[in-house]
This record gives structure tokens, sequence and C-alpha cells, in this order.
């Protein structure tokens, strides 16, 4: 390590724009959620914690907030456990043509989620989708991805298309680094091959699988693109509060409410933040 | 490729015809995608989804979508070609020159730099796009590319992983001996480290293609004007305009654009994925 003030060459210019767009509106959002808009005089009064307390007590903002907590608590093992699997399955070298697989697999991920969700869209619908052809073939009509209760799900399904490669491919590179001394201790001791994959491979994937649920706790509370692009599709099941990226942004962009739209997003930012720094601490304590 | 155990074990049918299951999970809703974009409108509705309609329209569709509304589908791609190459090609500077500086000196406040960009990456980014659009609106940047390129120009995942790469891939005897020879520090940066970054550059690079192309977010809250919309909003708005009262719906259109918009990325996987996938591998050694 060389000791040297000229270091700041190299980390100013990111840490310049990191502050205009990272700090600056983190600070921006703090200033906006201390006040409000007076409907009739006009202009800003400070309300000091005000908006706060009417988030907590704001039936939206827990419905839509239980909504991805419930989408996250199923959705991110499934999807976890399957990249999982398919990472094993990939490094086992029982594979015929592992290295196809492997691409073919993480694609999904070079797919817009604008797009994947357009995609789907459509395969969901009754119009000409494979939802459509479904129906036909078994003579029903049961299968409606995009109504109520089928709405989640289907949901889940466009996410966990779209990232298991990702995650899969995170678990596989961390498998690539396992030396292949303990491979050589395992089978010496005569180990079988899912007594290797508990005691040599799920250990080294501890810290590969910490992080990958930590970026996918924050991708599910920001839930937006699906359930935004889906709304045009079936606007009487997806609410404008459906998820509580979309209340903030519909209380900005719709309702002009900018103040406590920030209180809105700070608020789930907070939640975020903590959920995500005590997964990190049981991950980096517990054993998988 | 090393094969990871010393016994080289037998390949298992059993194996791969589960992971072929996953495999059509993965490729049926592209080959959809693939067949509907070779279908009229007519097609669409009354061929079956996995197989080809009575006319085979590929070429009219991309006619169609090239040329639609004077031809605004270029537009949208030339606009999201800007976005990706200035966004995401000074992000991958910005990461690759402080992620060196980061992982090669050791400088007052450089412990202060990782508290603040971890902090930084557990709030979640939409979290930022009210305040950061309000901003930049009593700035005067909404409705232009900058509102768009500046946001996109920080990827603390890019940072995180150059700073991984750039500490195992640069060797300090090599950088002293550069500065022995008299090169200022820039310059050692350029000519010395570059190259010895290069599969990592790439690695970070082609994410950053990838979140700049499919950003959604961003544009949709800072553009009002179609002419300045990436693929991706103009995308959705063909697809809303098939919704809305007294509309002409264009699904072929919306079909035929969205695997016209995939196509470019998937083969920049397919052709750099030596380069990127050795990347990640080294990025990964320090988790």
């Amino acid at each position: 390590m060389h000791r040297d003030t000229k270091g700041w060459i190299f980390v100013g210019p990111f840490l310049a724009v990191f502050a205009l767009t990272f700090l600056a509106p983190i600070g921006y959002a703090i200033y906006l959620s201390l006040f409000r808009e007076q409907a009739f005089f006009g202009g800003n009064v400070f309300v000091g914690l005000d908006n706060y307390a009417d988030v907590i007590a704001d039936s939206k903002f827990w419905e839509s907030f239980l909504r991805v907590l419930s989408f996250l608590v199923v959705q991110v093992p499934v999807m976890l456990i399957l990249a999982l699997l398919a990472a094993l399955a990939i490094d086992s070298a029982r594979l015929h043509g592992a290295s196809f697989f492997r691409i073919v697999i993480f694609l999904p991920y070079a797919v817009p989620g604008v797009v994947a969700v357009l995609m789907w869209g459509f395969i969901y619908g009754d119009n000409f989708g494979l939802a459509a052809d479904l129906n036909n073939l078994l003579g029903s009509t049961a299968i409606k991805p995009l109504s109520g209760h089928w709405m989640l799900p289907s949901i889940a399904n466009i996410v966990t298309w779209e990232f298991v490669g990702y995650n899969m491919l995170i678990f596989y590179s961390a498998l690539r680094t396992v030396p292949e001394e303990l491979y050589e201790a395992a089978a010496i001791d005569g180990a079988s091959a899912l007594r290797t994959v508990r005691a040599v491979k799920l250990p080294a994937l501890r810290g590969a699988v910490v992080i990958a649920t930590i970026f996918s706790i924050i991708g599910s509370f920001q839930l937006f693109n699906e359930p935004n692009i889906l709304r045009t599709l079936a606007p009487n099941v997806i609410t404008t509060y459906y998820t509580p990226n979309m209340y903030a942004y519909n209380l900005s962009f719709a309702g002009q409410q900018f103040n406590y739209s920030a209180t809105v997003a700070i608020v789930m930012g907070v939640i975020t933040a903590v959920i995500a720094y005590v997964v990190q601490l049981r991950g980096t304590r517990e054993a998988l | 490729m090393s094969t990871t155990s010393p016994l080289r074990p037998r390949r298992s049918p059993l194996l791969t015809g589960l992971m072929i299951l996953y495999l059509a999970y993965t490729l049926i809703p592209l080959l959809w995608l693939f067949l509907s974009a070779t279908k009229t409108q007519g097609d669409l509705l009354s061929s079956p989804g996995l197989w080809f309609g009575h006319r085979f329209a590929l070429f009219a569709n991309i006619r169609d979508t090239l040329t639609y509304n004077d031809g605004i589908f270029l537009r949208w791609l030339g606009n999201t070609l800007l976005y990706v190459v200035v966004g995401a090609g000074g992000a991958t500077l910005l990461a690759t020159a402080a992620g060196y500086g980061l992982a090669k000196y050791k400088f007052k406040g450089r412990r202060a730099v990782f508290a603040v960009l971890l902090g930084a990456v557990a709030v979640p980014g939409t979290a930022l796009a009210v305040p950061t659009f309000l901003m930049f609106s009593h700035l005067g940047l909404t409705n232009t590319v900058w509102a768009i390129i500046i946001p996109s120009l920080v990827s603390p995942f890019g940072l995180y992983l150059m700073w991984v790469y750039a500490s195992d891939a640069i060797p300090h005897d090599l950088l002293e001996a550069a500065r022995i020879d008299g090169a200022g520090e820039v310059r050692i940066f350029f000519t010395v480290a570059l190259r010895l970054l290069a599969p990592g550059i790439v690695t970070v690079l082609l994410f950053a293609v990838v979140s700049t192309w499919n950003n959604y977010f961003l544009p949709l809250i800072m553009l009002s004007k179609p002419n300045l919309y990436p693929l991706t909003v103009g995308l959705t708005q063909w697809s809303n305009q098939a919704t809305g009262v007294g509309a002409r719906p264009i699904y072929n259109l919306v079909i035929t654009g969205s695997l016209l918009t995939i196509v470019p990325l998937v083969v920049a996987f397919l052709l750099l994925q030596r380069f990127w996938q050795s990347g990640l591998t080294a990025g990964s050694v320090k988790q």
C-alpha cells in the first residue's frame, strides 16, 4: 500500500458525483420530510416529525409494506434455492454441457426488466398469451394470472425468471474459488458427493449467500417496475399503493404531495437498511 | 477450466434432465417472444402461442417498428445508445479509477469513504428518485439528457468489484518500479494499471451497460418529452397506447420492439463471456 494523498486524484471524481447523486438527495429528502405544504396560503411550514407520525398511522402504507413483505418471504427463498441448486449442479461436473447451461440460465438477466414484464404480461393475458392457450387446451377458464390473488405470484414468477441466473452466477463464482485441496481431502476421507456439498461447498458459499440475500431483500422492497407496468393490464387489481415504492411514486407524480412522498421513501429506506444490516449480522455469525 | 473433483465423477442423466426442465422455463418465454414477433396482429390472436402463424411477418414487423410514427423507435434506440455510451462508459471510468485509488493508496479518510459507500448502498435507489427529481428540477436538469446520464455515472457495485480486482491484479513492486523510473501517478494509472485491470473493466462495463440499457424508473420520472425517451420507456408507452380509450392497439410493434431491444445485450454477453466470467470469479475471491 502506497502512503500518498495522491490517492484522492483517483477517488475524488467518483466521490464528487456520488455526493451529488446519493448524498445530496438523501439530505434533501430528510429536509422535505420535515415540512408540509400549506393548502390555502401556499409555502412550506416546518412540521417536525408530523409527516413521520402520519406514515406510521397510514393504513395504505402498511398494506403495501405487508404486501412486499409477504412477497419477499416466499419469492426470495425460492429464487435463491433455485439459483443455489443450479450453481451446485453446474459446478458438480456431473452435467452434460455445463457451460451451455450456465450461459443460457444467466441470459434473462440481459433482458431489460421492462421487456421481461411486457413479455410475461402478454403471456399471462387471455388475448393471445400462453395462459389462453393453456385454458383452451384444458377446456377451462381457471388460469387467470392477472386476476386478484394470482397477481402477486405472477409478479414473483417474473422476478424469479429474471434473477435466478444472476444469483446462480454469484454462487457459481464463489464455488470456483474453493481450493482444490479441500476436495482432495474430502475424497481421501471417502466423503460422498452430498457430504462434500454439505461440508465443503455450502460453507464456501456463505458469504455469497449473505450478499445475494441482502441484494434480493433490497430489490423486493423496491418492487416497482413489474406492478407499475402490469397495472395497465389489470388496473382494478393493482392499486396506486400496491407497493411502497408505487405509493411514493404516485404521491409525488399523481398527487403532488412531495413532502409526504419523501417521508414514505425515507421510512422505507430506513426499514430496508435495518433489515439488510440484521441479515448481514446473522449471516456472518451463524453457519448455514 | 478445471474439474472441481479429483475423481472426475460420472455424468448424471438425471441431473442433466432436471436442468433441461429449468432451461425450458428460461427459454420458453423468449421463444414465445420470437415466434410472436413473426406474426401479424391477426395471427397473434388466432394462432397457437408456441408456433408460427399463417404468414411469416417478422421482416414486415421490423420495418413497421422502425418506421412507425416517423421512426420514433430509432430515435429511442439512439437515446439509449447515448445514455449507455456516456453513462456506462463514464461509470466504468470513475469506478475503475476510484477502485484503483482505494486499493493501491493509503490516504487519510480512506476508511470514511468505505463507511459512507457501504451505508449508501443499503439505501434503496428508488427512495432517492423523488428527491433527485425535485433537486434536478430546481437545477433545470429534468427533460435533458443529463438527468439520465449524471445518476448513471455512479456504480457502487462497480467500485466494489474494481477495488477487489485491483488489490489482486496489480503488484505493488510494479508501481514502485514505475515511480523509480520517474513516472507520475496519473501516467502510471493509464500506462501500467489499466492494462492489468482489463478483465475487471470489461466486467464492470458490461454490468453498467446492462443497468443503463435497462434503466426505466429514472427516465420515467425525469423525462416527459417522448423524443428523449430510452427504449424502455418508449416501449411501455406503446404498450399503454394499446389499452387506451379509442387507441389503435399496436401489439405487433410492442412485441417486435421488445425483441429488438433484447438482441444487442444478449449478443454482447455471449461474445464477451470469457472476459466477464473471469472478472466475476476474481471479484468473489474476497467475499
